[in-house]
């Protein structure tokens, strides 16, 4: 972190450049999922509106314990890439395999915890076309449930290259671009359980 | 202890905890209505936003990189609040 010399090409002298973590690609990449989720969850509030009873009476059917239990495991998980990244920008090369593996089990969690949730409602013969609230609910939860799984490939992927010590002070795009994406998804569900699960 | 709470990674990991207590808590006390919602989307605002500065580490990004994602959160938190506003009319 000492050198200025980012590849950014800015030419501003010898102010420092402010610099964005990983490859300029993924923050693009990142944005467009942002966005999608955006009008996913303008769509469960404005559907909402339409027939608040409904979706005030069904959302007291969701485990609010598992939506917390997991908001615990994404930031934890969260917080364990933000130390695999600070790890490597001062050369500890095993801290870096180490939290990347914390942050995966933490993900590794979370779908546990998903699993159970979903296996209770399909369970209780709840499907997409049950009502309005469990399309939402069903939807929305299972295209966040992809992009842990994403994440959880691309952090597998950081894992078996910080072992052989491919991160290092000298070189932490990759990773930081996967911490970025990773970090996407926390955000993500920060925003998705206390709509889904708790705001009435 | 006080080291510790000089890596705003850890800082921004207990706030974070904290304040998903308080989330839960408000859905075990069954609050709602307008207090509620606000409340709610306060604390989703404040975790979101710790997210992008301390764990995407976009503070000390360029600029525009910082207000596209912290815009991105006022205008998901905005658009929520507007049809929240809606269906208690």
């Amino acid at each position: 972190m000492s050198e200025t010399q980012t590849i950014t090409g800015t030419t501003t002298g010898p102010a420092p450049a402010r610099k964005l973590p990983g490859d300029l690609a993924i923050w693009f990449f990142i944005l467009a999922e942002m966005l999608a989720f955006a009008v996913f969850f303008a769509s469960y509030a404005f559907a909402r509106a339409h027939d608040p009873a409904l979706f005030n009476l069904y959302q007291q059917t969701l485990d609010r314990n598992a939506g917390a239990l997991n908001t615990v495991l994404l930031i934890t998980g969260s917080w364990f890439v933000v130390l695999a990244v600070q790890a490597a920008h001062r050369d500890d090369i095993p801290a870096v395999a180490r939290n990347i593996l914390l942050g995966f089990l933490c993900g590794g969690g979370f779908l546990v915890v998903k699993v159970f949730e979903y296996a209770a409602k399909f369970g209780a013969g709840i499907s997409m076309s049950t009502n309005t609230f469990y399309m939402f609910y069903i939807s929305l939860t299972f295209f966040h449930f992809m992009h842990v799984i994403l994440g959880m490939v691309i952090l597998a992927v950081l894992w078996f290259q910080a072992r052989q010590g491919a991160y290092t002070s000298q070189n932490a795009n990759g990773l930081e671009s996967g911490a970025a994406y990773w970090h996407m998804v926390d955000l993500l569900w920060i925003i998705l359980f206390p709509l889904v699960y708790v705001m009435r | 202890m006080n080291h510790l709470l000089n890596n705003p990674a850890h800082r921004a990991w207990l706030v974070l905890l904290v304040a998903t207590a308080m989330t839960w808590y408000l859905g075990e006390v069954g609050a709602a209505g307008t207090w509620a919602i606000v409340t709610m989307l306060l604390i989703a605002f404040i975790k979101g936003r710790l997210v992008i500065l301390d764990f995407m580490e976009l503070r000390e990004a360029p600029l525009m990189w910082r207000l596209l994602l912290e815009g991105w959160l006022i205008l998901v938190s905005s658009l929520i609040l507007l049809a929240y506003w809606i269906s208690l009319k």
